[in-house]
Order: C-alpha cells, then structure tokens, then sequence
C-alpha cells in the first residue's frame, strides 16, 4: 500500500547515495587512478578531519544552531596539546614547571576543546546572543588564543608517538580513519538511543513543544556545543599529529566544509532534521569531488566552485522535496 | 476533583477574568461557552499552570494547588490540549508521546522497546489504528489530536481540558474523538471541553459553563437545555449598544466578488473560502461577522492578493474585473489591507512614526530616484494631526506607542494610498474603550468621504455599532447577509455557529 508520497520519500533517502555513486562512475571513467584502494584510503584520510567537525557541526544544526568557531577550535587546541606535550607548563616567574605526558597532553586539548564550545553555548542560552554571532565571536578570540599561544611559529617536533595518531596504520587502516569511524559510531548510537539524543531532534524540531514537555532546552543546548567544541579538538589533533606541527593558521576554513557536509547530507539548518549518517555520506561526497577534481587536474580554484556549486544543488532539491510533502 | 475559587486575572488594565468560582467533578464532561475573549483560554491556561501569576485559589482534590509551570500541573494530574497541538512533527507518535518521560534501560540508554509497547497499548486505548513508529507530521490532525490525548493519559491525569478539538477536524474523526471522551468519562476523568459548536456540547456534555465578558453567568446540567437559551445567555448585554443608522441604500458599487473559492492545500475537495459572493457601494460599511475559522482574515488576503495561485473567482474593482497576482497589484487597483496582526503585519516596530506611514507611498515621494524627507514629513503630520495620533513626534519609534495609535499608523499607512476600497481585520483588538471609539468615529468619517469599507470582526458590539450591512461567515462560506436594522445578535451568533450534525 505504498503511494506515491511514501515512494518519492523512500528515494529521497537514498538520493545522496545515488549522487555518490553517479560521482564515481563519472570520475573513474575520466581517471584510471581513482577507483584504487591507495585512493581511496587517501580520500578516507582526508576527510577525517571533516568528520570529526561535521559530526559536532549536525549535532549543533540539529538544534537550529549554527558553530562558525570549530576552525579556529581546532587550530588552538592542536597548539595547546603540542605546545604542553613539547614544553609543558612553564611559569619561571612562579617558579612553575610542569611536563605534560602524551595522554596528559590530548587530553588537555580536548578538554580545552569542550570548554570553548561550553562557553559558546553558554553565552547562546544565558545572554540569548544568536549562535552565528556568538560562535563568530569565538572564531576570532579562539584564532587570536592560538596567535598568543604559539607566537604566530608553528610548534614542532612532537615526537614519533604523537605523529602516529596522523600518520599511523592499524590493522591496514591509517589511524585517522579509525577516529574518525569511532566518533560516528559514538554520535549515531548518541543520537538514536539516548535522551540527550532525542531531546537534540525535539528542540530543533520544536522548541516551544519541548520546553512545554519539561525538557532542559538550555542544558542540552550547552551540552551540544561543548560536544561539537570536543571534536574540533579531535579534528585539531589529527591534523597537528599528520604536519608534526601546529600551525597558527589550522583550520582556517574548516568550518564551511563542515557545514557543506551537513547540508548535503540532508540535515536542515533550520533544525529537527536530518542525521549523522547523512552528513558522513555529505562529507565522503564533498571528498570524492574534492579528489575527483585533482585527479582531473582541476585548478583548485575552480574546485571552490564547484563544492559551492553542488552545496546549493544539494539544499535546493532538498527544498523542493519537503516542500511537496507539506 | 479540581475547584476554583475567585479567581482573576488582569492584563495591564483589562481584567480578563473576574471572581470566577466553580467546580469540575470526575466522571463529567464540562462544556465552557462564550464569545471570543470570554475569558475561556485565559482560565483554562491558568488551571494548566501556563500563567502563574493570578488572584484567587485552586484546590485539588481538597488541597490547596499553585502550578509554577505546565510540567506541575501535570505531574499533579491536569492536562491541556491546545489547540494548537504541542507535538514535534519530526518525532514518531511514541517519542512525542514519551517527550520528556523517556523509559530509560538499566545501562542508561532509551528503552525503545518499552516506550513502544506502551505506547500501542495507549493507542488501542483510544482505537487510533497507526503504527506508533509513524512520524506525528504525517498524521492528519484529528490523528495528532489523538496522540495528544495520549500524552494526557500516559501521565494518568485526572483532569483533561481540551481546547476546541474538534475545530479541524472532520466529521468521522469527530465521532472517535466523542468515543473517547465517553472512554475517559467511564475511567472517572474530569473532562473540560471548550467549543463554539453547541450542537456538538448537546452530544457529549453533560454540564454547561457559560462565561461572559470574563464572568461566570451560569452553569448547570446540560439536560434540558436549549440551544437558543444558550446562545442567548452567550450573548445577553446590560449595556445598550450603539447601532448604526444605516447610510442611504442603492450607492454605485465600488468593489464585489464573485463566486471567490480558495482550495485547502493538500486536502483535494476541502475549501478555505467557498463560493463566496457579496457587493460593497460607495460610502458603504461592510461587517463580516464569524467566529475563529470561518475564513473571514483568508478571505481578505485572498482579495488583496496573497493567495493568487490557488482562488477561483471573480473580483470587480469599480465594476471592473481584475487580477492580482500580489499585494502591490491590489494597492494599486486602490485596495488597502489593515491586517489582523499589527505588530507582526502592520508595522516594522523598530521604525518610527513618519517612516511607517511613508511605507506604501514612497514612490511618490521621489526625485529622480531620491526621497524627499520634506514630503515625508509633511505626510506623517498630515496624519498625526488628522488622526489624532498621540506620539511626541514623527521621529518616535512605533514600537512604544499605545495600541491604540499603532493602530491608527497603520491606517495612516493605508489612506494615504488614498483607497477606493478600505479593508480592516479586527481593527480594534486589543485597544481600550476611548481608542476604540475613536477608531469607529473615523471609520464612519472615511465612509461619509465615499470610502467603500470592509470591517472583519468577531466582537457582535462593534459589529453593530459601524456597519451598514452585515455578512456572517462560516467554514468558509456566507451563512447570513443582513442589513443592519435586521442584525440581532443573536442572529449573527447562531448563523456564525457551525453544524458538525
């Protein structure tokens, strides 16, 4: 008893994997170098980084929010775990010497991460500021935190062990891959079998409904934020462990590409909709193109028009679909 | 079970509810009547715990209750369903239902499995045959109304107010909705039901509430009771009400409509506006009475140009037939629209004074692509003077005047488009009694000019007061169209109510 309305849904679902797989057929019959496997894991180590933010990134759109800072988190906190892990705390002046551990040092920059996005959350719930403002605001502070921190020099020489976490293979998959995968699976099960999970579609779905059914809008809010700073930390020690150096402009950008995953993936930006699943396919699709284009010896120019271009066939045929359904 | 105790509540300056007692008993559907603005949704909002500030007392089951939000008077056991439905669309009916009140398994996770079964179990309750995995956004509204309900009942309230459920909904759906009421009556709940329709109320209620420009006039058992009785205790005035003398007949039409139909999207065969067809002459004021829902603010929008893709029908400016294809072509066939709405579709609040009455002329106040601030200047003191609006200068800022003057930018607005057709919703919502007087002295002034004048209205008082002619609307259609000397309230109000038998 399927109607219509129920088949166009059904492949609405699967139209961004069939753009995928369109993609590939039209980029492995222009370049015999795509369809390997050392191409492909390339592809899936580079859209690592993108994973982790965008992940962070659907969770905060969920809630019809928005976090223009992860670039910028990601850069600071890739400094300030490569800055402890190689100098530790010094304060001569308080006569203040502390080394930080490997594991002391990661977990200090994800720590930092949380603290960042909890703060942007925050400053959204308690001064009611919108999310693009505030989180624009921590894009400069956090960029200018990380010029202060590192002096405007790349930090290096980190160590062989830190570099595995960038360069690193593990049962023939390269390490990144591996974080990147744990985060998904984390946010999936997050989102589908949790409270907090639920609530995030409830709020962005509508908040008035969810106030009114006792849920705390506010804490959950600060909480998505903290999460979404947590994995922009991640995406920083990834990319700090690939360069063994933690350069003052990291991530610049990253936030766009991030939020082009999200949006192609079929999350709404106006919240409620959408999925973690969506926005890894969003970002394997933007990884593909990106890949594609150099392989075709693309300039990289025109591959920002491009990925702009398909950004804005992603969200129009969205549009239209849910338009129909109304 | 739940009984109230003086209650009031004001709202800077207006009091909304005045000294009501009464008392709900289990096992009792409860039907609360009376006009928009009664005081209905202001009871039951604060009997809900959604306003927390009021004087008087609400006892349940014998213990003295304060709600401080919706969430207490839940948990105690008193649910409302709005009538705009509080449901997430994107959500199944099982998590909408569980929202907030999630089943959680011993390692912390959502136990779906749990949640659902209860859930089914709450659906075969109140015989709504869908899967709960259905996403609410899917469901038609009697559908969500249900899972509404369902809500109510997962919490074991004991009190369950509903506020006019069955106003979209249809016939079939109606009959399982009044099942289920029989259900929670049987299950000894205390049932408060809030509706026009008194047809409906003679089917399932079995005591009536009648309240009254914010008092409590009478309640008693349903048994017995005619509908005429009712409706005129809805509606019986002490204060004599001012009737128009109606101005002289057989003036030049200026505008009509024909045959006007607006199609509800999404539901083939369903209607906003159907086959609607009146005329309005020169200098003459045209009241369209009806109650919430009747299409009288679609039907505005639809002749000014907001709907143009889907209405059928014919509009005649000075007998000519046009088409508006949006706003701007009405405006400038002379059309002009005061909406319902004033702050959120009559005004930029943020503006000021001179810069909103300027809104919909500007083009004739420039030079060579450029305006003039001198023209716009001259145009607001016009108005402010002719008007009387009370604000301290052009330059004020529209969002810290009085109701009353808002209003009367908006006109400003308006006629200095200088209108052949002059269309007014609601215009004196919300404004206190001078204001409103004074609005209606201008109306009758604007028609004397040779304005043709459209007022929609739900108050039967004000009605009265400013039109020549009266139309009642009702589900989208004309049910009366009267002159003013044959318009008796309590004929407007029974044409405006409408049959679900």
């Amino acid at each position: 008893m399927i109607n219509i309305q129920e088949k166009k849904q059904y492949l609405r679902k699967f139209q961004s994997l069939i753009a995928l797989f369109l993609l590939c057929v039209g980029i492995s019959l222009f370049s015999d170098k795509f369809l390997t496997v050392t191409n492909a894991w390339n592809v899936m180590r580079q859209i690592s980084v993108n994973i982790c933010i965008s992940v962070g990134m659907t969770l905060v759109v969920l809630t019809a929010g928005i976090d223009l800072s992860v670039g910028s988190v990601l850069a600071f906190c890739g400094a300030v775990t490569a800055g402890l892990i190689k100098h530790g705390i010094e304060l001569p002046s308080a006569n203040l010497y502390i080394e930080f551990t490997l594991t002391g040092g990661i977990l200090a920059g994800v720590l930092i991460g949380a603290v960042l996005g909890w703060f942007n959350g925050w400053v959204i719930t308690r001064f009611k500021v919108p999310p693009f403002v505030a989180t624009l605001a921590m894009l400069t502070i956090a960029r200018g935190l990380t010029m202060l921190w590192t002096n405007g020099f790349p930090i290096t020489g980190l160590g062989s062990k830190f570099a595995l976490m960038g360069t690193g293979w593990l049962l023939g998959i390269p390490v990144p891959v591996w974080i990147s995968l744990l985060v998904v699976v984390i946010a999936i099960l997050l989102t589908g079998k949790t409270k907090l999970g639920r609530y995030i579609y409830a709020i962005g779905g509508n908040e008035s409904a969810a106030r009114l059914s006792g849920i705390r809008i506010n804490k959950v809010k600060m909480a998505v934020y903290a999460i979404a700073g947590c994995l922009a930390a991640v995406g920083g020690l990834i990319v700090t462990s690939r360069l063994d150096a933690a350069q003052p402009n990291a991530g610049t950008s990253y936030e766009l590409d991030s939020i082009a995953a999200v949006v192609i993936g079929g999350t709404s930006l106006s919240g409620g909709r959408g999925s973690i699943a969506g926005t890894v396919l969003g970002a394997i699709i933007i990884g593909v193109l990106n890949n594609g284009l150099v392989l075709l010896n693309v300039s990289p120019f025109w591959q920002q028009v491009v990925k702009g271009g398909v950004i804005l066939l992603a969200v129009i045929i969205d549009k239209s679909g849910t338009k129909e359904s109304q | 079970m739940l009984q109230v105790k003086n209650i009031t509540k004001h709202f800077s300056g207006v009091t909304a509810l005045d000294n009501i007692s009464l008392e709900f008993l289990p096992g009792q559907v409860h039907a609360i009547i009376g006009e928009n603005g009664a005081g209905k949704s202001t009871l039951m909002k604060i009997l809900s715990g959604v306003y927390t500030q009021y004087e008087g007392d609400i006892f349940y089951k014998g213990h003295k209750v304060h709600f401080s939000d919706p969430k207490a008077a839940q948990e105690k056991g008193i649910s409302i369903i709005h009538q705009e439905l509080n449901l997430v669309a994107g959500l199944s009916i099982t998590e909408n239902i569980f929202l907030g009140r999630e089943l959680l398994t011993r390692i912390g996770l959502l136990n779906k499995a749990a949640m659902r079964q209860q859930a089914s179990a709450l659906l075969a309750r109140l015989k709504l045959r869908v899967n709960p995995d259905t996403l609410v956004g899917d469901l038609k509204v009697g559908q969500q109304q249900v899972v509404e309900i369902a809500k109510a009942l997962l919490v074991e309230s004991e009190v369950i107010i509903m506020d006019e459920p069955s106003s979209a909904i249809s016939e079939s759906e109606t009959t399982v909705l009044f099942d289920i009421i029989a259900g929670l009556k049987r299950d000894n709940k205390a049932v408060v039901y809030i509706s026009h329709k008194l047809d409906e109320l003679f089917k399932i209620a079995d005591r009536y509430i009648v309240l009254r420009d914010g008092r409590l006039i009478e309640e008693g058992p349903m048994k017995g009771m005619q509908q005429e009785q009712l409706i005129q205790k809805m509606v019986g005035r002490d204060l004599q009400v001012l009737r128009r003398q109606a101005a002289e007949t057989n003036t030049a039409t200026i505008f009509s409509v024909e045959q006007l139909s607006l199609p509800r999207p999404g539901k083939t065969g369903s209607f906003i506006l159907k086959d609607i067809s009146f005329s309005v002459g020169k200098g003459e004021i045209l009241g369209i009475f009806g109650l919430m829902g009747a299409g009288r603010t679609e039907l505005l929008e639809t002749i000014f140009g907001l709907h143009a893709r889907r209405m059928t029908g014919l509009i005649k400016v000075k007998q000519q037939p046009v088409s508006f294809k949006n706003p701007y072509d009405a405006k400038k066939a002379g059309l002009a629209l005061v909406p319902e709405d004033r702050k959120k579709d009559g005004l930029v609040p943020g503006l000021d004074v001179q810069t909103n009455i300027g809104l919909t002329t500007l083009s004739s106040m420039e030079t060579m692509g450029w305006l003039s601030k001198r023209r716009e200047t001259d145009l607001s003191q016009k108005y402010i003077r002719e008007l009387h609006i009370k604000t301290a200068s052009g330059r004020q800022l529209v969002k810290d005047l009085s109701g009353g003057n808002q209003q009367k930018i908006v006109l400003a607005k308006w006629l200095a488009t200088q209108p052949v057709l002059l269309m007014l919703d609601e215009p004196t919502r919300g404004i206190d009694i001078h204001a409103k007087q004074e609005i209606y002295h201008l109306v009758r002034q604007l028609a004397g000019q040779g304005l043709g004048i459209i007022v929609v209205s739900s108050e039967l008082p004000e009605i009265l007061a400013i039109a020549d002619r009266v139309l009642v609307m009702c589900e989208g259609k004309i049910k009366a169209s009267l002159p003013i000397h044959e318009a008796a309230e309590e004929v407007l109000l029974k044409a405006a109510i409408p049959l679900t038998i």
